[in-house]
């Protein structure tokens, strides 16, 4: 059965409390620190797509010049505090530290990140000041992790920005698309309120393009505009039974756990998820963390082949979700309008496909799980009709980073069609440039 | 396993360890607990003249997340009446016969109050007098301490007031805040001491508080120069020992070894370098009279892989291998070669060599990890390299002979051969 308010008070609390603890203590702090080699030309600045200077951020606690630590990490990526709370570092800059190739534990680079941002965010540090008025205006759609990384860039530089953003609180994806327990909602607003406090920037919440926004009317009030609206729409499985009551996508079911607070999002009894991405985890850690009784990930896939990293894995498995590998969707049976069962096709694999992974080929035989609701994560889609309405040229809705329109930039998941928050504070870095040299120069 | 028996003047130990002349040896029941735990023997906190202390009295400069590389201290000599200690002395002595007991003396500056106190102390029963001559504070002001260690002729005059009284073994420990330890350390010898010990502890400030402005430590709101010890000053003493035990005069009595000694490794370099007794105190004052078990097993092992069985059969081994720079061979090259199996590619060999020394190391970029090769023709074989390499053994010297004799500077002068080609 469906159904919501299955915890008390104290077990949601329990159950999304931050799932990285941070140090403590300086002296914790300090061992880590003590550890990392300060290498040259870091490999693990070089895996971070925003180039922070790990090696320089980690000495700099080690001397206890925190705020200069801080502002190491924040001159990379302004949205240091959230990426070290979400990225999946395994792949990145600690998956690259030289202590891997010592079969050693590599430094836990996000764990020391956290460590002087989050002082800086708690402490209201002023690391960054404005320059001189450039008397320019710069519109932004999309108040996510791309649109403040380009906002911030552009106000440190002078510039007037207004961001409009669709949803009622800024932060995009961090604040609205990922588990609570790893970034909690009161860090969410935090960090959103320090990156706004260099000043210049004014954020029009509840302003969505193609609804009460034309790109057009931006255009004629700004000097530029940056799209950075991401991706969102949850792709179909285009199987029967898709439609029935206790089939939802997974960007919704954790769009309401962050929106409507824990109580207030019902989950079934035996729920599957659909997806071995890190939606997918989210979702399903989160049906448990809700009540769900069982909870079931199943991917066509193998083990080998999944995107989500194998941290992420372990936090499902630790919250008692069962996996089923080289399971793809066939069809959901419904009783009275509701979910009853899922009936997956068992998989094998054969030959590479275009991404280079084997791909899953239907042996024929089926299982059955008997669930009452389907978490759909099976991935994201871009907003094809809107980039196709204002007239930008886009390719399956992806759009590029300097449009066919004068002026009008994109860049994040609405330009790469969807990768890490950090991606995206890349991308807005590296806009908010082309964008200053835009107005400066035409 | 080897023999550690030491025989230091006839003193007989089990062990070449004693506990230097501090505040582990200033009572019964610290000594006890000492012998207890299995060091060789003790060299009793300074007897002397009474004194007051302050508080607080000691302060430490820590490194890269290791606590007390170096310390320092403001304590003065022991500050306890003269007749409890010398019954705890000769208590200690009936309880562990076979322990050396050496007891460091600083009298006032005469000679009747050294020969009274050199009096006192044989009744105990002590195996030997240290000679405090090197204490940094308090005391110099008194015109004792370093006071007397840094003047030859003052250090000659007491060793003289001292061998008329002595009975038992002399031992004269040197200060360090000299230019060279030699002079009064043969002064010493020539006045008639039987042996010498150094190092004592090195003037020294370590630090200042940047909160406060005031300097460590702190003694209610002021600080004064102190003595630097531990692992720190290891390799200022072992030059200091290494001149003593080079000079002919000072090289003809034996030496007991002090200056950050912590580990086995440490006490097998200070023997090497002529010690045949070795006196620890920072690495107790941090871990307790513990460390004794490793200093005796690890020294033992490392004996028996070396095919040593008595101390004796190294102690001094090293010293003929230091020279002056002018006697070095100018055709011994090395070249560095980076194992390309062990390189973690840290980058930390290509930064020092290229900032810091001869820019011989070729930086190959790649995503993430860079390959970094050496340029043989450039490297001067400093060894810069290999020393900040984290990773053991992935950065040899390879020995490439500029020439096949050896050839001095003076050689090299006589022959007028070419300087560096720049």
């Amino acid at each position: 059965m469906i159904q919501n308010n299955r915890l008390s008070e104290a077990e949601y609390a329990a159950n999304f409390s931050d799932i990285h603890p941070p140090f403590e203590t300086r002296d914790a702090a300090l061992v880590d620190a003590n550890r990392c080699l300060y290498c040259y030309d870091a490999p693990c600045t070089k895996s971070c797509p925003t180039g922070i200077d790990v090696p320089k951020f980690i000495k700099q606690i080690v001397t206890g010049n925190l705020k200069g630590s801080a502002h190491t990490i924040f001159e990379s990526n302004i949205m240091g505090g959230g990426c070290s709370r979400v990225c999946p570092v395994e792949k990145l800059c600690e998956g690259a530290c030289v202590y891997n190739l010592m079969e050693e534990r590599p430094i836990p680079i996000a764990r020391l990140q956290r460590y002087p941002t989050e002082k800086a965010i708690r402490e209201k540090w002023p690391l960054f000041e404005r320059q001189v008025p450039l008397g320019k205006r710069v519109a932004i759609v999309g108040a996510g992790p791309s649109g403040l990384s380009a906002a911030h860039v552009l106000a440190r530089a002078g510039v007037e920005v207004t961001i409009f953003e669709k949803e009622p609180k800024g932060g995009g994806l961090l604040t609205y698309g990922i588990a609570a327990y790893k970034v909690t909602p009161e860090f969410c607003a935090d960090e959103l309120e320090y990156i706004l406090s260099i000043g210049g920037i004014t954020v029009q919440y509840e302003q969505e393009l193609g609804r009460n926004l034309t790109l057009k009317q931006l255009q004629s009030q700004y000097d530029a505009v940056y799209l950075a609206f991401g991706v969102g729409l949850a792709r179909h499985l285009d199987i029967p039974g898709e439609n029935l009551e206790g089939v939802i996508d997974a960007l919704k079911f954790i769009y309401s756990i962050r929106a409507d607070g824990y109580p207030a999002v019902p989950v079934g009894d035996k729920v599957a998820v659909i997806g071995m991405g890190m939606t997918a985890i989210d979702a399903a850690t989160q049906a448990r963390r809700l009540g769900a009784k069982e909870v079931t990930l199943v991917y066509r896939r193998t083990q080998a082949e999944m995107p989500c990293t194998e941290a992420e894995l372990d936090i499902a498995k630790a919250d008692g979700c069962r996996i089923v590998w080289l399971a793809a969707p066939k069809l959901v049976i419904g009783d009275n309008g509701k979910v009853v069962a899922l009936i997956c096709s068992e998989m094998e694999l054969g030959e590479p496909d275009a991404s280079g992974r084997r791909s899953p080929v239907d042996t024929g035989r089926t299982i059955t799980l008997d669930v009452d609701m389907v978490i759909k994560a099976a991935g994201q889609i871009p907003f094809e009709s809107l980039v196709e309405a204002e007239g930008l040229e886009h390719k399956n809705g992806r759009v590029a980073a300097t449009t066919n329109i004068p002026g009008v930039f994109a860049g994040g998941d609405n330009v790469n069609g969807g990768k890490e928050v950090v991606d995206a504070v890349q991308a807005g870095k590296e806009a908010a440039a082309a964008i200053l040299k835009f107005v400066n120069h035409g | 396993m080897a023999n550690l028996q030491t025989d230091f003047l006839g003193i007989k130990s089990p062990n070449p360890f004693w506990l230097a002349s501090a505040p582990p040896t200033d009572k019964q029941v610290n000594v006890i607990r000492a012998f207890e735990a299995g060091w060789g023997g003790v060299v009793w906190k300074t007897l002397g003249s009474q004194i007051k202390n302050v508080s607080s009295r000691y302060s430490a400069v820590d490194y890269h997340g290791s606590r007390v590389m170096g310390l320092n201290n403001i304590e003065l000599i022991s500050d306890r009446p003269l007749d409890i200690n010398l019954r705890e002395i000769r208590e200690c002595i009936r309880l562990f016969p076979d322990r050396a007991m050496i007891v460091s003396l600083m009298a006032d500056n005469d000679r009747n109050s050294w020969h009274e106190l050199i009096k006192k102390v044989q009744d105990t029963g002590a195996h030997g007098i240290e000679l405090n001559f090197g204490c940094p504070h308090g005391m110099t002001e008194r015109g004792m301490g370093a006071a007397v260690g840094q003047d030859p002729d003052i250090a000659r005059m007491v060793v003289e007031w001292v061998m008329e009284a002595a009975t038992i073994p002399v031992i004269t420990k040197l200060t360090p805040n000299v230019h060279s330890v030699v002079p009064t350390g043969r002064a010493s010898v020539e006045a008639g001491t039987n042996a010498l010990s150094l190092i004592n502890t090195i003037q020294s400030v370590t630090g200042v508080d940047l909160d406060t402005f005031i300097p460590n430590p702190n003694v209610g709101g002021k600080s004064t120069f102190g003595g630097y010890c531990g692992p720190a000053v290891k390799p200022i003493a072992l030059k200091m020992l290494t001149t003593i035990a080079q000079d002919p005069v000072t090289s003809k009595v034996p030496v007991s070894g002090i200056g950050g000694i912590s580990t086995w490794r440490d006490a097998a370099e200070f023997m090497l370098l002529g010690s045949t007794t070795l006196q620890v105190c920072t690495a107790v004052m941090k871990h307790g009279f513990r460390i004794i078990d490793d200093l005796c097993e690890g020294l033992g092992n490392w004996m028996d892989e070396k095919g040593f069985g008595v101390i004796t059969d190294f102690i001094g081994r090293s010293v003929p291998t230091l020279t002056h720079w002018e006697e070095l061979d100018l055709n011994y090259h090395i070249v560095a070669r980076i194992d390309p199996d062990k390189c973690i590619h840290c980058g930390l060999c290509y930064i020092a060599c290229e900032d810091a020394s001869h820019q011989s190391i070729r930086l190959t970029q790649g995503q993430p990890y860079n390959e970094y090769t050496i340029k043989e023709e450039e490297c001067v074989g400093c060894n810069l390299c290999k020393l900040v390499c984290p990773v053991d053994s992935c950065i040899t010297m390879v020995e490439q002979r500029v020439g096949p004799e050896y050839l001095n500077w003076k050689e090299f002068q006589r022959r007028g051969l070419p300087l560096n080609d720049h």
